[in-house]
């Protein structure tokens, strides 16, 4: 009998008044027992909504009753058929708009805690071992992965497993992409992301770090070098700015360049050499995740903290979770307020950031309400520093070192559904082909690339 | 991990190292620079590639002892490695072989200045190479600046060496003798680039800059390195370094230059002290 509370089992979290001070993370995870309870809240249904929400399609109604069976080793393995970086997922990605916003348990209630699971059954069997790691028989066919992100490890992990020498070429000197340089450790520690690209170290894949894919290594090398096919997942760089007066004085960051010091430089540490400014006051210009990591990174570093936000609270693209998160952190969100120049001091030191209003306007063409301005409505925040976190788009060195492969004009890589570029035997996934998205996205991307690199290889080996 | 193969000390503050990097030696061109970082704990710098091997697979740098990173990789021998060394990055310098050129080089800059002068002079040009140094003891490149171009120029601040005065005094006196450059090339610290720029916009002769921002990735990823050109927001890493000097706001980027000052001194004061510890236990 199914378990018919309309709640998940509560999972245990660090007090906010705590953890808004320190980067240890938040959530600290289901016990064994709150796991194999939350998993009988599964009804096993027959047409499994949620796995059609998941962009990897993980066997989700399978790997539960493996949960609620209490083999926890066997659920792990289930979602690593179509799942490279469970412990990841479990953290990152937006269930609600996925696999959770699917679940029947969700028409009256909460949905089932499928991402808590999968997160639970990843560090089980990191604390406690026991994956089934098959070592594949290699066959003898070289393929290149540009960029060790997330959609570049789902491709490399998938592509390893159907026997490929994998080779991957990333531009900064550790692998992770934004997994490491965006997502703080307090939502994703980095330990976990090395676990899981040792994974893929240990199923044979090569990493090449220090080496910037368009600049270092063009893709005609890599042709010549023997690779029969090669996927660029170099995802998106370039941060996007307001353009708006007092942009680059003294104290305004991208949310990229916070978030870098931060997470993959540790810039906050004293024995790290990378500068850190202190702020007393931040306000961070966005809605989305990386608004809510970057406010949240600034919190913990001892400042008062604003988000500011042109449209309404509950229109905001982050999570539900991160934004309620950051909610408890004392985090204010200025909602329905929009930026319309920085102030600055004689040295060029951010003093302030002048703001106007905004009403609720008719909806858009993505249907939300259009933000309108309200005249005569300007004010101050007082603030000494600015994090712009509007969004970004694709890196652009490598498209303009490889003039063949077609680019749209936003410069994002045009790709076909199966990841095909313009160029034959060249696929691409990720930000560098949608613009700014999610982890899973990403991952789902890799995924679909790797099956039709494949199919590509063996086509032509055929013939 | 990228082991140096070469290390000479061109004045007591300036360091040339050659580094084993087949890959960026490879590709790399004049104008290009690399990231690197010295240890786990260390932050990334860019330094522009001073000159290049393809066929030993090194890369030179050059590189003033100013802050921590700089110190530190300085204390590094040949036979050391450098951690990590990434590159080439940035757009290249356009060399066109045609014209006359006038390359101006101030301090460290100079070995900027150097590899930039060599593929002018390579390609036919004639290159015309003022070099400015505070003093005499300091003067770096002297004999490969020479080879360098058809007509060398060495000033200095305090008058020990070459011609007292800046470069800009030593260009405006060649201009006003009658020298029409195609185009200038001006490479050292932000206030003489910016001093230069306004001197050549005065006699209209097209100048390049190649900027030094503050860098973290280098790839164009975290937008610490921009600056306007022309009203617009560029950033130096991916659409420069080197840029149309009478579009660049210098007093825009000398400000941003100091964003992290005392935080470097700071971390200098660091170092210090604890040399001199080690220092006192020896």
């Amino acid at each position: 009998m199914a378990n018919m509370s309309l709640k998940k089992v509560s999972i245990p979290e660090q007090e906010p008044c705590i953890r808004n001070k320190n980067f240890g993370e938040v959530s600290l995870g289901y016990t064994a027992q709150m796991a194999m309870e939350e998993a009988t809240r599964c009804l096993n249904c027959r047409h499994k909504p949620c796995i059609l929400g998941c962009p990897v399609n993980v066997k989700i109604p399978e790997f539960i009753q493996l949960v609620a069976a209490g083999d926890f080793v066997a659920a792990y393995n289930k979602i690593t058929e179509t799942n490279s970086l469970p412990a990841v997922c479990g953290r990152v990605c937006p269930q609600e708009s996925q696999c959770e916003g699917k679940c029947v348990r969700a028409i009256k209630g909460e949905s089932v805690g499928i991402g808590r699971l999968e997160r639970f059954c990843a560090d089980y069997v990191i604390e406690h071992g026991g994956a089934s790691v098959v070592k594949p028989e290699l066959n003898n066919h070289k393929v290149a992965v540009l960029g060790a992100g997330p959609s570049g490890l789902s491709c490399a992990g998938d592509m390893a497993k159907k026997g490929y020498d994998v080779t991957i070429y990333e531009a900064f000197h550790t692998t992770g992409g934004v997994l490491i340089y965006g997502i703080p450790e307090f939502r994703l520690p980095k330990s976990i992301v090395n676990i899981e690209v040792n994974k893929l170290v240990e199923l044979g894949v090569k990493i090449k770090l220090n080496a910037v894919a368009g600049a270092a290594v063009s893709i005609d090398e890599l042709f010549e070098e023997g690779y029969e096919s090669i996927f660029i997942g170099t995802g998106a760089g370039l941060p996007s700015f307001m353009n708006i007066e007092g942009e680059n004085l003294n104290g305004v960051y991208s949310a990229n360049e916070f978030l870098t010091r931060i997470n993959l430089m540790k810039a906050f540490l004293d024995d790290h050499d990378t500068p850190y400014k202190k702020h007393n006051v931040v306000a961070v210009v966005g809605g989305g995740n990386v608004a809510m990591d970057s406010a949240r990174c600034a919190k913990r570093l001892g400042a008062d903290t604003h988000i500011i936000y042109r449209r309404a609270l509950e229109e905001m693209p982050a999570r539900q979770e991160e934004v309620h998160h950051a909610m408890e952190e004392e985090i204010i969100f200025d909602t329905l307020v929009n930026p319309v120049r920085i102030l600055g001091d004689d040295s060029g030191n951010v003093v302030g950031i002048e703001c106007v209003k905004m009403v609720q306007g008719e909806p858009d063409a993505s249907g939300r309400c259009r933000p309108v301005v309200v005249e005569g409505s300007n004010f101050v925040i007082d603030t000494d520093a600015v994090i712009m976190s509007i969004g970004t788009s694709p890196n652009p060195i490598i498209t303009s070192n490889t003039p063949n492969l077609d680019t749209n004009k936003w410069g994002c890589i045009v790709a076909d559904e199966t990841g095909a570029t313009s160029i034959p035997g060249v696929y691409a996934g990720g930000d560098a082909v949608t613009g700014a998205a999610t982890v899973i996205l990403a991952m789902g991307a890799g995924k679909i690339a790797a099956d039709n690199m494949d199919k590509y290889i063996k086509e032509k080996n055929s013939k | 991990m990228y082991k140096i193969l070469k290390k000479e000390e061109l004045n007591s503050q300036v360091t040339l190292m050659e580094v084993q990097a087949p890959l960026i030696a490879k590709k790399c061109l004049a104008g290009q620079f690399i990231i690197l970082r010295v240890n786990e704990l260390g932050e990334r710098i860019p330094l522009t590639v001073a000159d290049y091997n393809r066929e030993t697979g090194t890369v030179t740098i050059i590189f003033q002892k100013i802050g921590k990173t700089t110190s530190q990789l300085g204390m590094l021998n040949q036979g050391d490695c450098i951690l990590d060394f990434v590159g080439p990055l940035g757009i290249a310098t356009h060399v066109d072989g045609a014209k006359k050129i006038a390359v101006i080089g101030g301090g460290v800059g100079c070995a900027i200045a150097y590899p930039q002068a060599k593929a002018f002079h390579d390609a036919g040009a004639d290159v015309t190479l003022i070099a400015g140094f505070r003093s005499k003891d300091i003067v770096i490149l002297e004999n490969e600046m020479k080879a360098a171009s058809s007509s060398f120029h060495i000033v200095t601040d305090d008058g020990t060496y070459g011609d007292k005065g800046l470069v800009t005094n030593k260009l405006e006196e060649l201009i006003l003798a009658g020298e029409k450059f195609d185009e200038v090339i001006a490479i050292g610290p932000l206030v003489m680039m910016k001093f230069v720029c306004l001197l050549t916009k005065k006699y209209e002769i097209p100048t390049m800059v190649s900027m030094n921002p503050v860098m973290i990735d280098g790839t164009g990823m975290c937008g610490c390195c921009r600056l306007t050109v022309g009203g617009k927001v560029k950033f130096a890493c991916v659409d420069g370094p080197d840029f149309d000097g009478h579009l660049v706001n210098f007093d825009e980027a000398i400000q941003r230059s100091s964003m992290y000052k005392n935080e470097e001194r700071q971390a200098m004061d660091r170092l210090n002290h604890s040399c001199n510890l080690l220092k006192g236990a020896k």
